[in-house]
């Protein structure tokens, strides 16, 4: 059936007007056969081997975005996480590793590389706590390697040393950048629960299941669904999520056709599609807004749940019928300086931390992108990590902390990070300690939910 | 290997439209498929369909349209048509 004149058009509008594009194609690359005996060697097969593999990545992911008419916004580059290289390396080598990533991104053109990482949900192997130490000094020294660190599944528990050194790393990183906002920690992730081949960053890596090397598509659109439901401002609820659904279905396609195409002409296997809808701080490109439009007067007022969890579910439904291979974290993101609609509903007083907590048992991700006061201490830091890890866990989904504590800003402060990452009101920490509950240490016991077998 | 592209045509209406985007396909050897074309709250919507040969081309007839865009104040786009494909047909 040929295609009709209005459909042609819905799909300008949605490119031209309402920002539909490719948010990112992400190139997994395994790099175990990088592993030497001589670090020197590691670094230089490591730099070969990013930079070879992905050669024409942007040059084909423009060329494809300009045949298609659809935007790419990043090209990114996922590698398998760090530590596996750095069993017997020092901190000084790790860092010259992160330096080398860094150097692989720039010459090709990326903004971002992914994978500076360690698994240690379970325990710390002397590559993991090689990378532990380096990080801080890593994160401030590069500009585009975002590392990940998994402390908690719901097959172990949680690894509340772990925990505890994250907290320090972050506040660590948070100093060692206090010159530009406390920027180093915007590149690192905490994570429970991570997914092996999402392809958004900063929480990219290569995971261990994964091929030699392949190609995975974030799609977005915010905006798209925001504009497809403001045309139904009467509907009831369940005629809502078909609306999204319906949405969201469109968008999954037009990703995976181009996704496909890139895959193909890099010869690179396709790996998944993931469904995320993540905002920009341009305008109307909010999944705040979209709440809003469901019902909401200001996104974190009372109802703000469970409208997250209606257009999250619907997300997925639409995802999961446009593509056989969904994957990543497929969900709604909700990061907070990156989508003007979170940044005004704390600047109104309407969301707070302990909102963005509950929205997160909903939603695909976890705390993303807050701005905190720069005296939160460690132990507070590990303690956010702890409570957003235990949500992953009992719910056996994943969730993340990227928290940034400014150094040097206070509560009610506004911090600017420029760029993709926007600006964001600074948010408090509860005043009382945790500190008793993080300096016990040890694991938390993996719950009833991991007995599965 | 052939492929289908749609080009779209937006802006004020004006004479001429038609006459210069096609000479531009025509002096590109590009065939038209299709053509359908309305107007839309006083705004020229035109859309075509075109056989190409090489995708690659399609970013000179992109820029040979340039021109066409200035002097008329139209926006031009063309994409492949599988795009389309993907996104309205099961």
């Amino acid at each position: 059936m040929p295609i009709a004149f209005t459909e042609i058009q819905e799909t300008i509008r949605m490119v031209e007007m309402e920002h539909l594009d490719i948010r990112t194609v992400t190139m997994g690359i395994s790099l175990r056969d990088c592993a030497d005996q001589d670090f020197e060697t590691v670094k230089q097969k490591v730099y070969e081997k990013i930079t070879s593999y992905a050669k024409d990545l942007q040059t084909t992911a423009n060329q494809v975005a300009k045949e298609y008419g659809v935007p790419i916004i990043n090209k990114r580059i996922a590698i398998s996480p760090a530590a596996e290289l750095l069993g017997n390396a020092t901190k000084e080598q790790a860092i010259e590793l992160a330096e080398t990533l860094d150097k692989a991104a720039q010459t090709l053109e990326v903004d971002f590389i992914g994978g500076f990482s360690a698994l240690v949900h379970k325990g710390i192997s002397k590559g993991d706590q090689v990378l532990l130490d380096a990080l801080p000094e890593a994160l401030s020294k590069t500009e585009r390697v975002c590392s990940s660190i998994s402390v908690a599944t719901t097959r172990t528990g949680i690894n509340m040393d772990a925990t505890r050194q994250m907290g320090q790393i972050i506040h660590q990183t948070a100093t060692l950048t206090k010159d530009d906002n406390s920027i180093g920690c915007a590149k690192l992730v905490v994570f429970c629960n991570p997914v092996e081949d999402n392809p958004f960053m900063a929480g990219a890596f290569h995971g261990a299941g994964e091929g030699e090397a392949v190609l995975s598509v974030g799609v977005s659109g915010p905006g798209v669904v925001l504009n497809a439901l403001k045309r139904y401002p009467d509907a009831d609820l369940g005629e809502v999520s078909d609306v999204i659904k319906n949405t969201a279905f469109k968008i999954t396609r037009a990703g995976e056709l181009i996704g496909r195409v890139v895959a193909e002409r890099l010869n690179v296997p396709f790996g998944i599609m993931d469904l995320s809808l993540a905002p920009t701080n341009a305008m109307n490109d909010s999944v705040a807004k979209i709440l809003e439009e469901i019902g909401l007067e200001r996104v974190g007022t009372h109802g703000t749940i469970a409208a997250l969890a209606l257009m999250n579910d619907a997300v997925k439904k639409g995802g999961a019928m446009a593509s056989s291979y969904v994957g990543g974290l497929s969900g709604a993101f909700i990061p907070v300086s990156e989508d003007n609609g979170m940044i005004r509903g704390i600047e109104e007083g309407a969301l707070n931390l302990s909102k963005l907590e509950a929205m997160t048992c909903v939603c695909s991700v976890g705390l993303d992108m807050i701005a905190l006061e720069g005296k939160a201490s460690p132990e507070t830091l590990s303690a956010i990590i702890a409570d957003e890890a235990a949500i992953g866990m009992i719910n056996k989904k994943t969730t993340a902390v990227r928290v940034i504590p400014v150094i040097g800003k206070e509560e009610g402060e506004t911090v600017e990070f420029g760029g993709l990452l926007g600006r964001a009101p600074i948010i408090g920490v509860n005043q009382f300690s945790s500190d008793k509950l993080i300096k016990r240490g040890g694991r938390i016991p993996a719950p009833l939910q991991s007995l599965i077998n | 290997m052939q492929k289908r592209a749609v080009v779209s045509v937006v802006g004020k209406d004006q004479a001429g439209i038609i006459a210069k985007v096609t000479t531009v396909i025509s002096e590109n050897n590009v065939n038209i498929l299709d053509i359908s074309q309305t107007i839309l709250q006083g705004f020229f919507t035109m859309i075509m369909l075109i056989e190409i040969n090489d995708p690659s081309n399609l970013e000179t007839l992109q820029e040979k349209f340039k021109p066409v865009e200035q002097e008329l104040g139209l926006k031009i786009n063309i994409q492949l048509e599988d795009v389309f494909q993907a996104m309205h047909r099961v």
